[in-house]
């Protein structure tokens, strides 16, 4: 079917075009780390998760574009239940979650105001927000303690400590190895080559530490398997949060893809039919 | 570019055919569109039914409320201006509120009410828009030398009785509106929503 | 007896209206029933109709965003302007099917690229700039420029975190202008930084002005085509051969005969792009990028500031040239250049069919740069090596063109038939 040079570079290029997006797509995503595996189209994890957020996250996060209605609507709960398990801050039912903690105070006690997550399933996707939420760990050199290994330096104690329990973490001194360079010996650049201290490849670096592993030291009342689930029904939350339209927009994804795939094959049998004249 | 050999039979019935389902698909399509035009959820949130707690409001007092952006007034109405009603019937324009559009259905009635000691209506003259004022007190007006309470609007002098049935010979051409309202309990009134197993 | 009195009815409605507008009859002719186009079109020419089709698509949705969309960088919390809120909280979930329309004119700002860069790629590969279409080539060059602005600003109005920090970058690379530089960048701005100021105007000239510049050189495109007639995959000119009638004898009507061509390819482009909304309407973040998904706060920059991916082969271009005006001045020479394709490109034939290995070959190379550059623009620019691949690619997308007088006019060629072959 592909007559020509020409057909076949046009149709080369798209390949090769086509081939960069999934890559890309993989990277830009964070492929790197472990996946959350959360079940977005679960209502019951969704649920379970808001549940969460409310008991553990709003008194410092708000959630300011998301309504309780809307979440009554999508979670298939009532307003009654709604009202009486989620809202704990005397908001009305079509309001926004904002969070009881005044953003200026919040900024003042943990050096940064706590952001609002209504799009942080978005924009730092599940599985940063799941490897987050289980990256704590103890850190007598910060504030409150806390340190995470997905976000060193970050503001937040563990708040899911009481159900992990307490983690530890294990480091390593960085290796010596050598860097090539173009300088002067007295920039520390020697025929060429430079020395420099790195972390292994694959463990992160922390305050001037390599990051080898964390583990939990004081159990808390889950063990690891449920406080993965735990963690994914946060995750899940937070992923439907960030975009409550999801599900509906793939259910009617699909009859639309369907429809216009059969409009094009009536199309081209129209084609194909008033082409018959053209020689 | 006609042939002999055309098929026009054929052509006429893939076109149409075409035709239908792109149209059908292109209708479909509109109706997202013209939907992003209903209330969205912020103003169905602000226009969300409205609690009022009635238990200190005393008799022949009006308080005045919000909801939906309009004047809802809320009358305890006292046994005298009750009695006085039927007899102005004669001077209505719609003493038994047959205008349906006028109050729901649960509301048709000599009080244009749930409970007869309570008034509740939408505070906008059914004229022009103005808002009446509440001349509660049954006692000779200069706009009335027989009133026995009710609502006098200053715009246009039209005039409403104690259940808002507007009088004939004035401008208004209809009932006082009463909104969608029931009682949660004794102390409680909601107003947007009609009370549960109500038409 | 009550069908011909319809007819008649119809009948004298058209007297009524050939009486008051008799042109539009002519013109109907003109551009579609006897618009005599070459019969040989291929796949490359589905991209002109789709690119109409996508501009209608931006403006009907666009016209729904604006409904609800506020260009305000007020706050309307802390942290968050209402403009963010806006498209966040008001589209995307407050008002029905919001999140529809704007997933539209999001998919539909990047598939505008996508099918403009496969029409243009089209006009280059079958000499379509050439003598009588330099005008038409111009035009859809000006296109080009608007569109780039106009989606520039579109991506700003958001107040994303990439809304601010790429406009704060690409206004200030107007800095690069010795003299007039900073003054220019505060008057682009309206404000010492991208403020309210900014993206209120940008609002403007997005929703209204700049649309209205891109229908008007949307018409003259393709009245100038019209008035030349089309090219085609054989580069033969069809108007050389015409019959007792003056029709061109390798020409059809271009309605009914690509009228039905083209609805079939809508069909299957609209597919294609409804699999992409409906599904990956991020596309992994290069159609909606995730740091546009946080509010703008001008005191932390993004990890990795980078422009959509249409703009990445320049923003490649601007990043490998280590001097700041020479990589503005390099950036804008790559658009400038393609307007003078039609003086540039000598060959004899106009397609690359009948052309030798040699032009085949740059065409390759260019195409491959543009696409490598594209790909290093999306990256974080940091590895020394990519740059000096960049640099190597930046000086094969320029040769392609300045060395382009000498090879199109050396190049072996192959006699261009004087008809256009069989449709089959």
């Amino acid at each position: 079917m592909i007559k020509n040079a020409m057909t076949k570079l046009g149709l080369s290029l798209a390949v090769a075009l086509t081939s960069i997006a999934p890559a890309a797509l993989a990277n830009s995503e964070g492929g790197k780390m472990p996946s959350a595996n959360t079940r977005p189209d679960n209502i019951a994890s969704v649920q379970r998760g808001a549940k969460l957020f409310f008991n553990y996250c709003v008194g410092c996060h708000s959630l300011q574009f998301v309504r309780y209605s809307r979440l009554a609507d999508d979670l298939g709960l009532t307003e009654d239940q709604v009202m009486q398990n989620l809202n704990f801050t005397g908001a009305k039912f079509g309001d926004t979650v904002v969070s009881s903690m005044p953003a200026a105070d919040a900024a003042t006690w943990f050096g940064k105001a706590p952001p609002d997550l209504s799009l942080e399933g978005r924009s730092k996707g599940p599985d940063w927000v799941y490897n987050y939420l289980k990256s704590f760990y103890i850190d007598h050199s910060r504030p409150l303690g806390w340190n995470n290994a997905v976000f060193p330096g970050a503001s937040m104690p563990n708040v899911l400590w009481e159900m992990q329990g307490s983690q530890h973490a294990a480091f390593e001194p960085k290796q010596k190895k050598q860097e090539k360079c173009s300088g002067t010996p007295a920039e520390g650049c020697n025929n060429g080559q430079r020395e420099i201290e790195v972390c292994a490849p694959g463990r992160t670096e922390i305050d001037g530490k390599c990051l080898v592993h964390l583990e939990v030291e004081t159990a808390g009342t889950q063990n690891a398997q449920q406080f993965d689930e735990t963690v994914r029904d946060v995750t899940a939350f937070l992923q439907y949060a960030a975009e409550p339209a999801a599900l509906q927009r793939q259910k009617l994804g699909a009859w639309v893809v369907l429809y216009l795939a059969f409009f094009t094959f009536l199309a081209w049998l129209l084609k194909k039919e008033y082409w018959k004249d053209v020689h | 570019m006609a042939n002999e050999g055309v098929n026009h039979g054929r052509r006429r019935f893939l076109t149409a055919t075409t035709a239908v389902v792109g149209g059908a698909g292109a209708l479909a399509a509109a109706v997202p569109f013209i939907k992003t035009w209903l209330p969205s959820a912020k103003a169905k949130s602000a226009g969300a039914p409205v609690q009022q707690d009635i238990s200190k409001i005393e008799v022949g007092q009006m308080v005045i409320t919000e909801w939906r952006g309009q004047p809802v007034w809320i009358v305890r109405r006292s046994p005298e201006q009750i009695a006085a009603l039927p007899s102005l019937n004669d001077r209505l324009r719609d003493p038994d509120s047959k205008n349906t559009d006028q109050q729901p259905k649960y509301a048709q009635n000599a009080y244009r009410s749930i409970k007869e000691e309570w008034l509740v209506m939408i505070g906008v003259c059914t004229h022009l828009g103005c808002s009446p004022k509440f001349h509660g007190e049954i006692k000779p007006e200069p706009f009335d030398a027989q009133w026995k309470g009710g609502f006098f609007c200053p715009c246009h002098k039209s005039r409403f009785d104690m259940a808002g049935r507007v009088f004939q010979g004035v401008p208004a051409p209809t009932n006082l509106k009463v909104p969608d309202y029931h009682f949660a309990d004794d102390k409680t009134l909601i107003i947007g929503v009609k009370p549960e197993g109500a038409a | 007896m009550a069908t011909s009195r319809i007819q008649s009815a119809v009948a004298g409605l058209q007297e009524w209206f050939n009486y008051r507008a008799a042109a539009f009859g002519p013109v109907y002719r003109k551009h579609m029933s006897e618009y005599w186009a070459p019969k040989n079109f291929n796949i490359w020419y589905y991209f002109g109709s789709l690119a109409l089709l996508v501009l209608v698509n931006q403006i009907v949705t666009g016209i729904f965003l604006t409904m609800h969309f506020k260009p305000s960088a007020a706050d309307f919390a802390p942290g968050i302007s209402q403009a963010f809120a806006s498209v966040e909280l008001t589209i995307m979930r407050d008002v029905e099917w919001g999140w529809l329309i704007r997933y539209m004119h999001s998919t539909g700002a990047s598939a505008f690229f996508i099918v403009v860069y496969l029409h243009m790629f089209r006009g280059l590969l079958y000499g379509s700039a050439q003598k009588p279409r330099e005008l038409v080539w111009l035009l859809g060059m000006l296109i080009y420029l608007v569109l780039m602005a106009e989606a520039f600003m579109g991506y700003v109005l958001p107040w994303g975190q990439m809304s601010f920090w790429g406009a704060k970058v690409i206004i200030s690379l107007f800095g690069a202008i010795p003299m007039v530089g900073d003054s220019l960048v505060e008057w682009i701005m309206g404000d010492y930084l991208p403020a309210d100021a900014t993206l209120n105007r940008f609002f403007a000239l997005h929703v209204i002005a700049l649309p209205l510049v891109l229908l008007l050189l949307v018409v003259l495109h393709l009245a100038a085509l019209h008035e030349v007639g089309s090219n085609n995959p054989e580069g033969i000119d069809i108007k050389k051969k015409k019959d007792a009638n003056g029709k061109p004898l390798d020409g059809i009507a271009f309605h009914p005969y690509y009228t039905v061509k083209d609805l079939f390819g809508v069909g299957f482009f609209l597919t294609i792009c409804a699999f992409v909304l409906f599904f990956e309407p991020t596309f992994g973040g290069w159609f909606l990028e995730h740091d546009n998904f946080v509010a703008a706060n001008k005191l932390v920059t993004p990890e990795h500031i980078k422009p959509v991916w249409y703009y990445t082969p320049y923003y490649a271009m601007l990043r490998v040239v280590p001097d700041k005006l020479l990589g503005v001045l390099t950036m804008f020479g790559a658009i400038a250049i393609l307007f003078l394709v039609p003086w540039l490109d000598r060959s004899p034939v106009k397609s690359y069919r009948y052309r030798g290995w040699i032009s085949k070959v740059a065409l390759a190379l260019f195409a491959l740069s543009f696409v490598w550059l594209g790909k290093i623009g999306a990256g974080p620019g940091t590895d020394p090596v990519e740059t000096i691949i960049g640099r190597v690619l930046t000086f094969i997308y320029f040769a392609f063109f300045i060395t382009m007088p000498l090879w199109t006019k050396s190049d072996s060629t192959k006699p261009v038939p004087e008809r256009v072959p069989a449709h089959d």
